[in-house]
């Protein structure tokens, strides 16, 4: 297989309830971290994408975080993919290195999006923004959940999937979180927990529905050659795809089928592998139903049968297909535009068998696949292990 | 962000919508090359990419393509309204919007249900509108 670019690094800062350190705090605490684990410096860094962020309008965000971190770029980006930016932004910066236009790419977001105002308030903020339509569907009353909810009734009307299958995926995520001691939400759950949790906007209840958390992480992007001289085992970006169907729900005439369909097909293309070649798949999972939604379109089951690929226990760590390892957004932590990173941090981990209690045994290849809006736009990266490619290769 | 009702503001490229809700006619704007009807609404034709479109008023019926029912509100404007129905109703013309179905009980709410379109003057600018079902229009 082929490397176009390796992770050298990783970090994430505390995750969960962190009050005392804000957004650029955080961004910085998972940046020093990323720096650490590859053995590098702050002045190794010529590249560095970030994300905006919700709590504060930086005006330039990546010129915002360059300037805190003392970083001195001939490359950086603001990249907005709403929650495909973690995924997107590990492509971005191969291309920056594969150009020549740099050699060492900081990514990093995150924020405090749990502390930096009321629970409330940050729900109401992403209930009027973004993913929702100001003028043809705010004034309707559509929480951001109300979106996932309208696709949830959607899938269970044409396929069956019931409500138990989707709480299968909540309690599977967050036993996946209580072996992450960096989880905001360990403690265990059941079916029934779930079931019985408070109804949001039907079919989905408070457990079907992602964290509000603080958080950030990073990841350090660099050649192949390069990274093979750092600390750690690069990780190398073997294929990626880009997946767009819709910008609103309500418009959109198709609501079970998403752009992960593209972004899956374009991603498994490029890196010249099949799903039954993934070991791990860490998919978003801003609801249980996205989850669902995601093990179809990126081809692990068939259309329809995502529920129950979920009953029958393939995502588990001892299943068919290990998903969303670290616990997601459900149970790990969501901060935002950042929540999504820290699936391709763990994907990085498993590759390189540091997962610790929920290491997936001898994981070579992972999917790190994020979604943005509601379910419309889709990034899907395939991730090798230092030992699956041959190009640049020292020996 | 207020405890008022968000309410749309029109822009020059949806203001013919606005201003035709306000005569309790529902708009859409329709190809005059391919002879498609879009929405919501676009400066080109998504289906053929032509600028030349024009508004036809939809004959306001259509059926109930998905749905939720809130519990929680977004904001306080829309507490005393829980439970209300969200939903997305496939108009006879083709295309999809999103909507609050009244006229029923949340519980009575179907996929596939006949709806047909109502009026909410909420102000003398705005007038939004929502779907009851057939039966009772």
């Amino acid at each position: 297989m082929k490397s176009t670019a390796a992770i050298a690094g990783i970090g994430e800062s505390r995750l969960g309830l962190v009050p005392d350190r804000s957004a650029l705090q955080l961004q910085s605490d998972a940046a020093r971290a990323a720096l650490l684990d590859a053995g590098l410096k702050l002045s190794d860094i010529d590249g560095l994408i970030t994300t905006p962020v919700r709590v504060a309008n930086w005006g330039m965000p990546c010129g915002v975080v360059a300037s805190h971190l003392g970083v001195r770029p001939s490359y950086l980006s603001t990249l907005d993919l709403a929650g495909a930016s973690g995924a997107a932004m590990i492509h971005h910066a191969a291309m920056a290195v594969a150009s020549g236009q740099c050699t060492t790419v900081l990514c990093v977001a995150g924020q405090n999006l749990l502390s930096n105002k009321s629970r409330s308030t940050a729900i109401q903020a992403m209930a009027e923004s973004g993913g929702t339509h100001a003028q043809f569907e705010v004034p309707y009353g559509p929480l951001i959940p109300s979106l996932y909810a309208l696709i949830a009734q959607r899938h269970m009307h044409e396929y069956g999937t019931t409500a138990q299958q989707m709480a299968q995926v909540a309690v599977t995520m967050r036993k996946h979180a209580s072996l992450n001691p960096n989880a905001h939400m360990r403690d265990p759950l059941t079916v029934e927990t779930v079931m019985s949790s408070r109804m949001i906007t039907s079919p989905l209840k408070l457990l079907d529905c992602a964290l509000v958390s603080d958080g950030a992480a990073a990841a350090i992007v660099t050649t192949p050659e390069r990274a093979r001289a750092l600390r750690k085992p690069p990780v190398h970006l073997l294929g990626q795809g880009y997946g767009l169907s819709h910008s609103h729900v309500g418009e959109y005439r198709n609501l079970t089928r998403s752009g992960a369909v593209d972004s899956g097909r374009a991603a498994f293309a490029s890196a010249r592998l099949t799903p039954a070649d993934i070991d791990v798949a860490e998919l978003y999972d801003c609801f249980t139903i996205t989850v669902i939604v995601e093990l179809e379109d990126l081809g692990f089951c068939p259309k329809g049968e995502g529920g129950r690929f979920v009953a029958d226990g393939h995502i588990g760590l001892s299943g068919s297909l290990p998903t969303t390892t670290h616990g997601g957004l459900l149970s790990a932590g969501h901060p935002g535009l950042g929540g999504g990173f820290f699936h391709v941090l763990e994907a990085v981990r498993q590759l390189r068998a540091e997962a610790g209690e929920r290491q997936v045994s001898g994981a070579k290849v992972a999917l790190a696949h994020g979604n943005g809006g509601a379910i419309a736009i889709h990034c899907t990266l395939i991730l090798g292990a230092a030992d699956t490619v041959t190009n640049g290769a020292q020996a | 962000m207020s405890d008022e009702r968000p309410l749309p503001t029109p822009d020059p490229g949806t203001a013919p919508y606005w201003e035709g809700t306000r005569r309790h006619e529902l708009r859409l704007p329709r190809c005059e090359d391919c002879g498609q009807v879009h929405f919501y609404p676009r400066t080109v034709c998504p289906h053929c990419g032509s600028a030349r479109l024009a508004w036809i008023e939809a004959c306001g019926r259509g059926s109930v393509y998905s749905f939720t029912v809130v519990h929680r509100p977004p904001s306080p404007a829309f507490k005393a309204r829980v439970p209300y129905v969200v939903a997305i109703v496939a108009l006879e013309e083709g295309p999809h919007l999103m909507t609050n179905i009244a006229g029923c009980t949340p519980e009575e709410v179907r996929i596939g249900m006949p709806v047909e379109v109502a009026w909410e003057d909420v102000d003398p600018v705005a007038t939004l509108p929502y779907f009851v079902p057939r039966s009772l229009a």
